[in-house]
């Protein structure tokens, strides 16, 4: 049997996606409520690595969907519908977060190099003849009941360990680990070079990791 | 003819957790990491650590927003769409 020609318009989305612009086009109030149940919740935390507060955060997205709504007409499709929405989520943010003088996340620096993922000190040291191997290796967490890894004080630590990152890593693990995004999409998003995102997430994920281990063994002692 | 290829050690192993995971590892880097992982209580359990915070960390999110919002919204809509 043949495939159905694919329609010509939006060539970079998914039919899922083609399918809520056109609704959206047609002024379907249901393909909004759905686009508002999908990413709301997910642009407040994003829109907050940019500005201050909940509430101008929760601002920031009002005035991004009148965005959407207002764009949607003359929407190319070039990107996903996703990547789009984002985009005028950020631009949004830092001009409200200019507005409030506030620095803008990843135009500040002191993202370099911050130190090897774990302490030197769990290794042997040079010299030793096994050195660089584990002096002190970790525990695997699988005896742990599934209860203390999803409590909420873990997942407080979680958030706390991100909190502490340097401006562009946390940005890069909420875009990716809390909010699911490719590498593809947070780095067209922030515009960094595939290694330089992949550097970023491992200083990221490494410190959480970290964290997460100091307080899962300080539970279990 | 034998190419001498040097061992990860631990140290250099968990730098390299991230682009294994993203599938960033040349071949060759691949294999070494796997290599080092199946004789390595260590670096297993590490491994395993970083994909469980990768997992847990995704628990942050979370679906919800208030009704207050969800009627202003609504409301932006009806205006937009009757004009």
């Amino acid at each position: 049997m043949a495939e159905p020609p694919a329609p010509p318009a939006f060539p970079g989305l998914s039919p899922e996606e083609r399918r809520l612009v056109e609704a959206l086009r047609a002024r379907d109030e249901n393909a909004f409520m759905e686009l508002i149940d999908r990413y709301q919740a997910s642009l407040v935390r994003v829109a907050m690595m940019y500005v201050g507060s909940r509430a101008v955060a929760e601002d920031v997205v009002a005035e991004t969907w009148l965005g959407v709504l207002r764009g949607i007409d003359g929407f190319q499709g070039r990107s996903s519908l996703r990547t789009w929405i984002y985009r005028i989520l950020t631009n949004t943010a830092k001009t409200r977060a200019q507005r409030e003088r506030r620095s803008v996340p990843f135009a500040s620096l002191g993202d370099g190099d911050d130190g090897p993922a774990v302490d030197p000190d769990r290794f042997l040291p040079p010299g030793d003849p096994a050195a660089g191997a584990w002096a002190s290796p970790p525990r695997g967490w699988d005896d742990l009941p599934e209860a203390t890894l999803l409590s909420a004080e873990t997942r407080s630590v979680i958030d706390a360990a991100i909190d502490q990152l340097p401006p562009t890593q946390r940005e890069v693990i909420r875009l990716r680990d809390v909010e699911g995004f490719s590498s593809g999409e947070v780095r067209a998003l922030l515009e960094l070079s595939e290694t330089n995102q992949r550097v970023l997430l491992h200083r990221a994920r490494s410190k959480v990791r970290a964290a997460l281990e100091r307080y899962l063994s300080e539970d279990t002692a | 003819m034998s190419v001498h290829v040097a061992p990860i050690a631990c140290r250099e192993l968990v730098e390299l957790v991230t682009d294994y995971l993203e599938g960033a590892l040349p071949p060759e880097q691949h294999a070494r990491f796997e290599n080092h992982i199946a004789g390595c209580d260590g670096c297993t359990a590490y491994l395993e650590q970083m994909r469980e915070t990768i997992r847990l960390t995704g628990t942050l999110r979370e679906q919800q927003i208030s009704p207050g919002a969800l009627a202003a919204l609504l409301h932006a809509f009806r205006d937009w769409a009757s004009t």
